[in-house]
């Protein structure tokens, strides 16, 4: 192996570990060693458990020693975003409000990493409660991009998408509700997959928005997302949103896509407000899948430009209602300064909460206060409908959907202080959680300034293997993925 | 002026289930604090609801016996609301498609006396649905303490119309409803465990008018006692201030059982706005025709249709079927036993347990299910006295062991040596003897004294020891007095 | 752009037990001013006759036997919370 092992997949690590040429401790000891390195200035993390990640890894080796080996992802440290339960844990979803919250239970997804023989590593740092697509709202600390410390990662799940490209953790788990897996993987030159809502249970994910969040993987390289997908998906008793698919072998059937695939471009996604270099890298991956064999017509999704408006009704007025139980009663910060129970309250949250977070109750409460429930709600959920139409339509004519992930790359940190000018950012990402499809992003360029550009692709529902198959076509004949940045 | 009060009844049962509504984490009453616990309960950070399917064939059970329709899809709604026994700050429950709507209970108004059968009204109702129950708060002089066993329970609200117009109304709803429930196995509809809370709203109008007046809502109404007394209180209350020549202001009132009085809880102007909409972790529900089907066959007859058809089939009268329909287990040991004991049995077989039975599980301390007497048994015995084998007073004795024992009647008659005695040719012999003993007494009955005869009886039962049948007796001696005339 | 006429951010923060300075009410208020006006244009679609979406791939009945699991222990419920006494979480005496 000539590249170091912090920096390799996890397929080449297991196939090293099943070949004993190298050992879980090695390898979480090599993680150690260069999240020791860089961590003070990518500040990906906002814990560490180093000892029990050693005793994890020790374990790993012995069950292997022992041929009790628990498949590919044994002993492979994994990051996870600090918006899933670990029990034992701290989940603090980077908010002061739950600074000292320990988790007693586990989430679905880490019982199946744990089942898997998954090392967890760290609590990995994000925008708070998820709200955000910079990591600049952590009431902690930002995180820094690792290819320009003084730019952004991307957010919300930033400190997932750094800690893997900083070579701080094999792969990592991040949390996607309007793009926040794949709007940072972009941002840092990894792929991040958000799966088909309701293929990956939401049990033990801090809830933002609830008929918008799942979880997904981070990943140096799409078999190694298939791969990670797999072992988080499937149907959970515990979560009644959660389908009951068949899940197949992510991985296996990579081979067998082989294309080609009719892929549509969607006019309404190119227009105004497109950094050109952007527009340039993905251009270039349009001219790639033609070069392959695949048909890429134009397409129209002629409700995107009210997907900005839907998700900021449906999205906020979930979370204001999901947030209700961080009151300082029950566990969390509790004011030292109340007099008397409402007090306590109003206090509590106002302490606890940054304001990106109190913007959105604040926005989720008044769509929902009486008298303007029809007028909010009720027409965001109706012009979802249509916006969920539009994809569905789309596919009748092609497999999949081709667009940028963002309209720029990474911006500098404290450039971006205007909320409205944040939401408008996500343009290109929201309209497939609000449709429920999985999506890709996937590295395809380097702008001149060095900084990484996403591709993202769209699915059709529960179709991630086709997905999962339409990305590595791209990423065989290329080398983005392989890069990494220079601390 | 003349005033009518008009009455709605808002009453939550908690549905009887072993785990809790969202959640499995068992549900139970009377366990240390915060042992009934788990994550979804109290509200932490990523947990997730998950319906449970028995609270559901309940609720459309319920339905199914109070004759309502059930919604063929019904989903949930959030109810915002902050409050310290709410860990979520916002309650599961259905908003606008309940699974339950329309449907009505029979009520039963006490009769002219004790001993007579009320009038039979049936009270509408608005709806039914489900919902989640919340923890208790305890109150110390200077704080509260919060126990979350009781969160997460499952709970039907049942909303009548408002179309009961007295406080006696109110009270024999609340009894037939709770009948129902019991009935059905639902809920032990318990008050002072909460199983079943009440609320009542309360308005009054002038007589002959139709629109309603400014409701109040009346709460802490802890037993059934106390929601006739609250009730009849509060129109007392409201008559009084609109005779006096203020109106009523709309409210909720705090109803103190012990004083008797009333006092003004908050304004409802400051009412919640609980923003309402559809909880997006859950999935609706759809009750379709065999679901329907199957909850119908389960369902249990009627409480007034059982009491109905006691008179039809067994001419059971109002005083003794007032006693056995409230109690399920015991009607169903009554008719168990009148099956056993063969036709027109059953009035002597329902005395034994209203009277006998009912005393002596009294005086045990033990429930029906607890007791050792059988309904056979109880057949059994009713058969030997008709069958003159047993006499009534004798029988009392019997039934006593009955309870302590479990013995069948005959093996306790065989124990003790309690059978009548019927041989006729002793009781000849001692009728004779006790005839010839008194002379003076067969005077007098040949004089045409006919209560004389009773003179002879005491010796002759006492030469029996007591097993010799009265009625025998009686025939015997009769027989050869006019033998003798 | 200022916040709606309509806006009534007191009430809005009563709603949501949230304790505003008079900075970040003007803030907020003006800032939920600006994405409201860019949510209004929704009011422009035509939705006659569309259902709306209350979940992405909708499916009914889904339940759960009614079989009791273990839940949190005592210790485990109560680790986390800011004031206990008894067993029990503390709150400022509650008023009717």
């Amino acid at each position: 192996m000539t590249s170091p092992l912090h920096f390799r997949t996890i397929v080449e690590l297991s196939d090293a570990l099943s070949a004993k040429r190298v050992s879980s401790v090695e390898i979480v000891e090599a993680v150690i060693a260069q999240t020791n390195a860089v961590e003070s200035r990518v500040n990906a993390f906002n814990s560490l458990n180093p000892d029990d990640a050693l005793e994890q890894a020790r374990l790993s080796d012995q069950r292997r020693a022992s041929g009790q080996g628990r498949g590919p992802l044994d002993g492979i440290p994994i990051g996870l975003k600090d918006v899933i339960a670990v029990a034992g844990q701290p989940l603090t979803a980077s908010s002061k409000m739950l600074e000292n919250f320990v988790s007693p239970y586990d989430a679905t997804v880490t019982r199946k990493l744990k089942r898997a023989g998954v090392v967890l590593w760290g609590r990995l740092n994000m925008d708070e409660f998820a709200m955000g697509s910079s990591t600049e709202n952590s009431a902690f600390k930002p995180t820094s991009n690792p290819y320009d410390l003084e730019r952004v990662p991307g957010g919300s799940s930033g400190g997932s998408a750094a800690a893997l490209a900083a070579g701080e953790a094999i792969a990592t788990l991040g949390s996607d509700t309007g793009g926040s897996i794949r709007q940072p993987a972009s941002f840092c030159n990894v792929v991040g997959l958000k799966p088909t809502y309701g293929l990956v249970s939401r049990f033990g994910l801090v809830a933002f928005a609830s008929s918008l969040d799942q979880i997904g993987p981070l990943t140096r390289t799409v078999e190694d997302s298939a791969l990670l997908l797999g072992a988080i998906a499937g149907h959970d008793p515990l979560d009644s949103t959660s389908f009951q698919a068949e899940i197949p072998d992510y991985r296996a059937e990579l081979a067998t896509k082989k294309g080609p695939w009719k892929i549509g471009i969607p006019q309404e996604y190119f227009g105004e407000g497109l950094d050109p270099e952007v527009d340039a890298a993905v251009q270039k991956a349009v001219l790639h899948y033609r070069s392959i064999g695949c048909e890429v017509r134009p397409v129209s999704l002629p409700h995107t430009e009210y997907g900005i408006g839907v998700y900021y009704i449906v999205a906020t007025a979930e979370c204001s209602s999901n947030l209700a139980r961080f009151d300082g009663v029950r566990y969390g910060h509790r004011s030292k300064d109340a007099k008397d129970l409402h007090e306590l309250y109003c206090k509590s949250r106002a302490e606890g909460f940054g304001d990106e977070v109190k913007r959105r109750i604040i926005l989720g409460t008044y769509v929902l206060s009486s008298g303007y429930y029809d007028a909010y709600y009720l027409t965001a959920q109706k012009v979802r409908t249509l916006i969920r139409n539009d994809f569905l339509a789309a596919y009748r004519e092609v497999d999949a959907i081709l667009t940028p992930v963002a309209p720029t790359a990474a911006f500098k940190r404290g450039a971006k202080t205007d909320p409205l000018a944040l939401y408008l950012s996500d343009i290109y990402t929201i309209g497939v959680n609000l449709a429920g499809l999985p999506a890709m992003s996937i590295p395809c360029g380097f702008t001149s300034d060095g900084l990484p550009i996403g591709l993202q692709l769209i699915g059709q529902p529960f179709k991630e293997s086709d997905l999962l198959g339409i990305a590595h076509a791209f990423e065989k004949h290329h080398d983005w993925h392989t890069r990494r940045p220079v601390l | 002026m003349q005033y009518e009060a008009v009455i709605g009844l808002e009453v939550h049962v908690q549905i009887k289930t072993k785990s809790k509504m969202f959640t499995r984490v068992a549900a139970g009453y009377g366990f240390d604090p915060n042992t009934l616990t788990d994550p979804v309960i109290l509200a932490l950070p990523g947990v997730l609801p998950v319906m449970n399917k028995e609270a559901l064939d309940a609720i459309v059970k319920a339905g199914l016996m109070l004759g309502c329709q059930i919604s063929p899809v019904c989903k949930w709604d959030r109810k915002n609301y902050f409050y310290p026994d709410s860990p979520k700050n916002y309650q599961i429950s259905q908003y606008d498609r309940p699974i339950c709507v329309g449907g009505e209970v029979e009520i039963e108004l006490p009769g002219a006396a004790r001993n007579l059968q009320g009038e039979h009204k049936k009270i509408p109702l608005t709806r039914i649905h489900l919902e989640e129950d919340v923890g208790k708060l305890s109150h110390t002089a200077t704080d509260s303490l919060i126990d979350f066993n009781r969160a997460g329970t499952p709970l039907m609200e049942i909303v009548s119309e408002p179309a009961m117009h007295t406080a006696e109304e109110a009270f024999a709803y609340l009894t037939a409803l709770r009948t129902a429930m019991i009935y059905g196995e639902i809920s032990d509809c318990d008050m002072e465990k909460g199983q079943l809370r009440c609320d009542a709203n309360i308005s009054i109008r002038p007589i002959g008018e139709s629109a309603l007046g400014t409701k109040v809502e009346l709460k802490n109404l802890n037993s059934i006692s106390y929601v006739r007394d609250g009730i009849s209180h509060e129109i007392k209350r409201q008559i009084g201030v609109v005779t006096a020549g203020g109106i009523i202001r709309q409210e909720t009132r705090d109803y103190d059982g012990i004083a008797g009085t009333s006092q003004s809880l908050r304004s409802k102007e400051m009412a919640h706005d609980y923003r309402y909409f559809p909880d997006p972790d859950l999935m609706p529900v759809k009750v379709d025709e065999s679901w329907k089907t199957r909850l119908k066959a389960a369902c249990p007859e009627l409480p007034f249709d059982k009491q109905r058809r006691f008179f039809e089939a067994y001419r059971l009268p109002y005083t003794i079927t007032s006693v056995l329909v409230p109690d399920r287990a015991l009607c169903d040991f009554f008719e168990e036993a009148a099956n056993d004991a063969g036709p027109g049995k059953a009035q002597a077989v329902a005395n034994w347990i209203v009277n006998d039975l009912l005393r002596e599980l009294g005086q045990s301390k033990r429930s029906l299910a607890d007791s050792k007497v059988r309904p056979l048994h109880v057949a059994q015995l009713v058969q030997s006295i008709d069958a003159g084998m047993l006499f009534a007073n004798t029988a009392k004795e019997v039934f006593v062991e009955m309870a302590a024992s479990g013995e069948t009647p005959s093996a306790i008659v065989e124990r003790k040596g309690l059978k009548a005695e019927t041989d006729s040719g002793e009781l000849e012999r001692w009728c004779r003897e006790a005839i010839a003993a008194n002379a003076k007494s067969l005077a007098d009955f040949k004089a045409g004294k006919d209560s004389a005869i009773n003179a002879f009886k005491g010796p002759v039962m006492k030469a029996g020891k007591g097993k010799a049948n009265p009625k025998l007796v009686d025939e015997t001696l009769r027989r050869l007095l006019a033998e003798m005339s | 752009m200022p916040a709606p006429a309509d806006l009534n951010i007191d009430h809005v923060a009563y709603l949501a037990r949230l304790a505003l300075t008079p900075d970040e009410k003007r803030r907020f208020a003006a800032q939920l001013g600006d994405i409201l006006a860019s949510i209004e244009k929704l009011k422009q679609v035509d939705v006659s006759g569309v259902e709306p979406t209350a979940h992405a791939f909708p499916f009914y009945n889904v339940w759960a036997e009614d079989k009791p699991q273990p839940g949190l222990s005592v210790e485990q419920a109560l680790m986390n919370a800011p004031a206990q006494r008894e067993r029990m979480i503390v709150v400022p005496k509650v008023v009717e």
